[in-house]
C-alpha cells in the first residue's frame, strides 16, 4: 500500500516486516527516530521483539552478538560517532559469522562538531567485514533492510545498509509498504546451524591458535568472493515477489555518453535528476549508481565504460591524504581487472553541505573542457 | 514540479505543517518530498521546512532555494536579511498577520490572522499559539489545487489530541484568508 512516510520510518516498518527478535540500540541524530520508532512498536506490542535498552553503542552491538549467536534475527541502527564507538566489535560480529543487519543513517565524523551528513563514517567501517549498501530513496531503503537479512542469513556475514542523514532519513516521501504475508514469503525464520544452545553445549570464537586463524578469515574472504551472485540471486527474486529490481550498478542514460558520473546515496538521485535534464538539453551524460561499497561491484561498472567517456566519481566522504574511498576503491579494482582508465575524483558535499544541481552540471562543465583535476582531488563547492 | 517553504519558528509546528500538507497533496494524487531544514530544533528560534510536489517521482533531492510559495508562521522573519532572495520574485506569500504588512512588492500576497484563530479554537497558549492547522486552512484556499476534505482528513488522522479543534481552525481559516488588492 502506498503511503507518505519517512526514510527512518521506512527502516522501522522494513525491520517490523522482516519480523527481528531482538533489537538493541542507543539514540543518535539523525538515527534516533528509527530506535525510538521501534521501541514503540517492540512497548505496544505491534511487533514481537525484545527491545533491549542500553547505555551505548557498543553495548547495542555486544547485546547482538550475544543474542545473534543463539540463533534469532537481531537489528540496530546508529550513526556516525556511534558507529566509531562500535568497531571493535563490527569485526567481532563478522568474524564470529553473526548475520546482525544494521542500518547507518550517515552522518560526519567529528571534530567540528556536526550532525550532518556524509559517509566518512560507514566508506571508514570497510575493512571491518560488512557488506555495505547505500540507497537514494525511501522505498530502495525499505527494500534493501529486507533483502540484507536473507543476504547476511545466507552467507553468514554481517549487512550494513546505509542511507543519508536528513537529505533521506528526514524526508517524507511516497512508497509501497508490502503486507506482511509477502514479506514472510519472500523472509522466512532465520535457520541457524550452529548456535548457543544449552542442550547441546558449544564454543565460539574461543583462542585460536596461529595454525588455524587464517583459515577462518580465509574463508571470510570466500564469503565475500560469493556475495554479490547470493546478492544479485536475492533482489532477482525480490523483483519476482514484489515488482522492484535492484542492481549492484544501476546505470542511466549511459547509451552514447561521453561523461559517466559515479555517485550513490541521496547525492545520485540529484545527479539523476540533473543527468535527465541535460540529456533533454542534448548533453551526453550518464549516471552510473553505485548501490554497494562491499563488495565493490566493479563488473557492474566495466559493463557501461566506452573508449572516451570521461568518467568521475562524485564522493560525499574523505579520507584524508588519500581522497574520496569509491574513487580509490575503483580505481584499484580497475587496476586489478587490467583495465587502465582515468577515473577523475571529485570530493563534496561534506558534513551536510548541500550538493546541487548546478554543482553536477559544473562538474560536467570541468570534465567536457578539460578543466578538472585529472589526478588530485577536485572539490566540489569548497570555499577557499 | 512545485516548490514551497514554511518559514516558523521552533514550538509552532512548520515542520509538522509540511508532513500534513504532503500527505494531503499525496492523497490528491501527486508525488511529494517533504523535509526539514535539517537542523536542530529549538523553541523559539528560526525554523525551515520544505515541500516539493509534482506528478512524478522527485529526484532532486537538493535544498530549496527558490521557492514559488511559502507559509510564514512568524511574520518578523520578512526582515531577515535571507528572506526575499529564498523566494521567487512573484512567489505567493501566506502570511500570518492580521493587516497587510510592508516591504513585500512583487510577490502574490494573502493573509490569515493565524495566532487569532488558533486561539480562539484552543489550541496552544496566548505564549505559543499552535498556528499550523490554521496556516493549512488558509493556505489550501489560496492554493487553488487542493480539496479542503483531502487536508481535513489528513489533519483527523495526524492530529490524535485536539482533533475538533484542529479541524475547526483549517476550517474557519479556509473561509477567513484575505489578499488586499
Amino acid at each position: 500500500m502506498n503511503r507518505v512516510m519517512s526514510g527512518n520510518e521506512a527502516v522501522s516498518q522494513a525491520v517490523k516486516l522482516s519480523r527481528v527478535q531482538v533489537i538493541s540500540a542507543y539514540p543518535i541524530t539523525p538515527q534516533t527516530s528509527i530506535s525510538e520508532k521501534l521501541s514503540e512498536i517492540c512497548g505496544s506490542g505491534e511487533m514481537d521483539a525484545k527491545f533491549v535498552k542500553v547505555e551505548s553503542e557498543h553495548s547495542a552491538m555486544a547485546t547482538l552478538i550475544g543474542a545473534s549467536s543463539t540463533g534469532v534475527r537481531t537489528f540496530t541502527a546508529t550513526s556516525s560517532q556511534g558507529l566509531a564507538l562500535m568497531q571493535e566489535l563490527l569485526f567481532w560480529v563478522s568474524g564470529a559469522r553473526l548475520p546482525v543487519v544494521m542500518v547507518n543513517v550517515n552522518r560526519a565524523m567529528a571534530a567540528p562538531w556536526t550532525i550532518w551528513c556524509d559517509q566518512t563514517d560507514s566508506v571508514s567501517q570497510r575493512d571491518t567485514g560488512w557488506l555495505q549498501f547505500y540507497c537514494w530513496s525511501n522505498q530502495e531503503i525499505l527494500d534493501s533492510v529486507i533483502c540484507a537479512f536473507r543476504i547476511a542469513e545466507e552467507l553468514l556475514i554481517p549487512c550494513m545498509v546505509c542511507h543519508d542523514g536528513f537529505f533521506i532519513s528526514h524526508t517524507h516521501e511516497v512508497l509501497d509498504i508490502p503486507e506482511q504475508n509477502q514479506v514472510d514469503a519472500f523472509l522466512p525464520p532465520r535457520k541457524a546451524e550452529y548456535k548457543l544452545d544449552t542442550a547441546n553445549p558449544r564454543t565460539f570464537s574461543g583462542g585460536t591458535m596461529p595454525s588455524m586463524f587464517m583459515e577462518f578469515r580465509y574463508k571470510v574472504q570466500a564469503a565475500f568472493e560469493r556475495a554479490q551472485g547470493v546478492i544479485d540471486q536475492t533482489y532477482e527474486q525480490f523483483e519476482q515477489a514484489f515488482g522492484r529490481g535492484y542492481h549492484a550498478v544501476e546505470a542511466y542514460y549511459t547509451d552514447g555518453a561521453e561523461i559517466l558520473l559515479i555517485a550513490s546515496g541521496s547525492a545520485a538521485s540529484t545527479v539523476y535528476h540533473t543527468v535527465r535534464q541535460m540529456r533533454e538539453s542534448g548533453r551526453k551524460v550518464g549516471l552510473l549508481r553505485m548501490r554497494q561499497l562491499r563488495p565493490l561491484p566493479v563488473e557492474g561498472v566495466l559493463k557501461h565504460l566506452t573508449d572516451g567517456a570521461a568518467l568521475a566519481v562524485i564522493d560525499r566522504n574523505l579520507s584524508p591524504g588519500t581522497g574520496g574511498v569509491f574513487t580509490q576503491e575503483l580505481r584499484a579494482a580497475l587496476h586489478r581487472n587490467g583495465v587502465d582508465y582515468r577515473v577523475h575524483e571529485f570530493v563534496g558535499g561534506l558534513g551536510g553541505r548541500d550538493i546541487t544541481a548546478a554543482d553536477i552540471e559544473k562538474i560536467c562543465d570541468d570534465l567536457e573542457n578539460k578543466t578538472a583535476d585529472p589526478a588530485g582531488i577536485n572539490w566540489v563547492g569548497l570555499n577557499r | 514540479m512545485k516548490e514551497i517553504t514554511f518559514f516558523g519558528r521552533g514550538g509552532q509546528g512548520a515542520v509538522v505543517a509540511s508532513e500534513i500538507l504532503a500527505e494531503a497533496y499525496f492523497r490528491q494524487g501527486f508525488q511529494v518530498q517533504s523535509f526539514p531544514s535539517f537542523g536542530v530544533e529549538r523553541r523559539g528560534a528560526p525554523v525551515m521546512a520544505f515541500l516539493r510536489i509534482d506528478k512524478e517521482f522527485i529526484y532532486l533531492r537538493s535544498m530549496i532555494y527558490q521557492a514559488q510559495a511559502a507559509l510564514v508562521f512568524a511574520p518578523d522573519i520578512v526582515n531577515s536579511p535571507t528572506f526575499r532572495p529564498s523566494l521567487k520574485p512573484d512567489a505567493m506569500l501566506l502570511m500570518n498577520a492580521p493587516d497587510k504588512l510592508e516591504n513585500l512588492n512583487g510577490f502574490d500576497v494573502s493573509y490569515i490572522d493565524a495566532t487569532s484563530i488558533a486561539l480562539e479554537c484552543g489550541l496552544g497558549s496566548t505564549a505559543q499559539p499552535l498556528v499550523n492547522t490554521a496556516m493549512l486552512g488558509a493556505f489550501a484556499k489560496v492554493a487553488g489545487d487542493l480539496e479542503l476534505d483531502h487536508l481535513l482528513a489528513v489533519v483527523e488522522s495526524k492530529a490524535p489530541q485536539k482533533t475538533e479543534k484542529n479541524m475547526a481552525a483549517v476550517e474557519k481559516a479556509f473561509s477567513s484568508v484575505v489578499r488586499f488588492e
